[in-house]
């Protein structure tokens, strides 16, 4: 799935409220040299495991974080695969503790399963962090999304810069940003910085266990990038997340801890109209719809009227709506600085 | 550069100089991922570093193979984290015994080529980008003076190092100004299994060892302002006075402007 042609970057004014069209390949234009775009830097873990039950019933694995430890938890999907839209996958089989989910030769048993949902369960691993990589880079693929029929490889959910394997579904904003972007970016002195954030899983299958998405994910902020937001700020830029996943980092951090700090933590906020964002000033992301829970997260930074007609507009021009599609750029003065440009 | 707050990924590194290498690196307190084709030779090298106290992640994979390479990105990035240096070190030779280009397979030269090219070049591909975003990061290639010399019978092998010293430049050449500095090493000829399987009846004690030439490296590796992005190394230089070294590497130079 490589861009065979320049994304689409629709331009939300989230202080004048005006809307405009551009590209994306046109952000070192748009952007000031004083800004700074922070990128989600996790790459993408081949998070699906196709297994049988003891009794060889047929089931996907879709794991909610990285085998960092020695148990994870993971979502279960009965038979059939991605090209069965999430909602009408047959159900799992009931696994109960002490069951296992054999996946070729290796053996992951269920050591707890949730009140909250029975596909909700907690797997255990092998006792190495090499011997649990290897083993899930080897039986693991992405997971699949039912818009792609054909089956997209561990490259194809990469951002250009994916370094740690956190994420169990692509940050997928970034997709746009490759190396010729990166360096003009550079070349304008629009500095870059990075966090790690392991976004989850879009979808369960589960109605209860899909209400309470996004559940908490671990984010790790590097001490770096909070010397470049607070020189940036200190000059008078503006704070670019990319994606929706360092927004909740960013804003998490600042709620949870009353200021940006190093480090660790797992998110907990979920931001929506009633958030006042305290770093980000806007954020480059997909197209979002009403509906999506990724959208309740931008009228954080835009008013309901002016998301309203952003979606009608991106709907009757062709925006490409999913992972794989085009982009929105929210900033307050972006459309003026997208006359000047031009 | 603090190695001990280093990432290290090494291909070929469960013999020769891409063990030796490991091991200076380990030494110095460097993370290392290890990655090389044969699971049982992999597994002793991490036993042998561990005998001197050397940690030491290991990734069975084949560098040649197009599935391999964001298998072992992911396993060496959730094992180490972000690379900060990339060694393209494995290697294969063509046919074996050596053959004249009239006696080799089309698969062999095309089996060259994945393994000591067009591996190196998806490895850094999927690496270099996030070295960008951090700022910093060292990729090499280990090249061979088969890249420059026309010795018969090295052909598969030669053309594929030319083409890697070139790539390197062009590497070099594109990410000018990003903190991420590439290189091409030749590091002479070393006592090693792959020295004898190309050349069986060579006098070893005419052979440098892996672990000299290692050290050399690291010296390389440590000195940006004698030895700059772009530049093509021969290991031996790390060893000289200054004033040669800043001719051999002038040719690194013109590439870039």
């Amino acid at each position: 799935m490589s861009a065979d042609r320049d994304t689409r970057l629709l331009l939300i004014d989230t202080a004048g409220d005006r809307l405009a069209e551009s590209e994306v390949s046109a952000l070192p234009e748009l952007l000031d040299a004083r800004d700074l775009l922070v990128v989600n830097d996790a790459a993408t873990l081949p998070a699906s495991l196709f297994g049988l039950t003891a009794r060889g019933e047929p089931l996907e694995v879709r794991l909610l974080e990285g085998p960092y430890e020695a148990t994870t938890r993971a979502v279960l999907f009965g038979r059939g695969d991605h090209r069965i839209p999430t909602e009408h996958r047959p159900k799992p089989p009931q696994l109960a503790v002490g069951d296992a989910v054999h996946v070729g030769p290796d053996r992951l048993e269920v050591v707890a399963v949730s009140p909250r949902s029975p596909r909700l369960v907690e797997l255990a691993w092998p006792r190495t962090r090499a011997a649990r990589f290897a083993l899930l880079y080897r039986a693991g693929r992405p997971v699949q999304y039912s818009y792609v029929p054909e089956p997209l490889a561990l490259w194809d959910v990469q951002t250009s810069f994916a370094s740690r394997p956190w994420a169990v579904e692509m940050p997928s904003a970034a997709r746009p940003l490759r190396g010729a972007l990166l360096l003009a970016l550079a070349r304008r002195g629009i500095g870059i910085a990075r966090l790690t954030h392991a976004a989850g899983l879009s979808a369960t299958g589960d109605p209860t266990l899909d209400a309470a998405l996004p559940l908490p994910e671990r984010y790790d902020i590097p001490a770096e990038t909070v010397r470049a937001i607070d020189d940036a700020r200190a000059r008078g830029g503006r704070i670019v997340a990319v994606g929706t996943s360092v927004v909740r980092a960013l804003e998490d951090c600042v709620a949870a801890t009353g200021a940006l700090r190093a480090g660790e933590r797992m998110a907990e906020l979920v931001l929506d109209a009633h958030t006042r964002p305290r770093i980000a000033s806007g954020l480059l992301t997909g197209i979002h719809v009403p509906g999506e829970s990724h959208y309740r997260l931008l009228s954080a930074f835009a008013r309901a009227d002016t998301l309203a007609r952003a979606s009608v507009l991106a709907l009757r021009e062709g925006y490409r709506l999913h992972e794989f599609g085009d982009a929105a750029l929210l900033l307050p003065r972006i459309v003026d600085a997208a006359r000047n440009a031009a | 550069m603090n190695w001990a707050d280093t990432a290290v990924l090494i291909t070929g590194a469960s013999r020769g100089l891409g063990f030796a290498l490991a091991r200076e690196l380990g030494l110095r307190g460097a993370r290392l991922a290890l990655v090389a084709p044969h699971a049982a030779r992999l597994q002793a090298a991490a036993e042998r570093l561990a005998e001197e106290g050397i940690g030491a992640h290991t990734i069975r994979a084949d560098v040649g193979e197009k599935e391999a390479i964001h298998r072992i990105v992911g396993q060496a990035q959730a094992l180490v984290g972000p690379l900060d240096v990339l060694v393209h070190n494995a290697s294969t030779l063509g046919p074996l015994p050596l053959a004249p280009l009239l006696d080799t397979e089309c698969e062999e030269l095309t089996r060259a080529l994945d393994v000591n090219l067009t591996g190196p070049f998806r490895l850094t591909r999927a690496v270099a980008a996030g070295m960008i975003v951090r700022g910093r990061g060292l990729v090499v290639h280990v090249s061979s003076d088969a890249a420059v010399e026309a010795y018969p019978s090295w052909g598969a092998y030669s053309v594929s190092k030319a083409a890697l010293d070139h790539l390197s430049r062009i590497w070099a050449a594109e990410l000018a100004g990003t903190g991420v500095r590439v290189l091409s090493v030749d590091p002479g000829e070393m006592d090693t299994d792959m020295h004898r399987d190309a050349l069986p009846d060579a006098d070893p004690s005419t052979l440098e060892s892996p672990r000299v030439v290692a050290a050399r490296l690291v010296r390389i590796f440590e000195d940006p302002v004698r030895f700059p992005s772009g530049a093509r190394i021969a290991a031996s230089a790390a060893d000289e006075p200054l004033a040669h070294v800043a001719r051999t590497h002038a040719s690194g130079e013109e590439a870039r402007s």
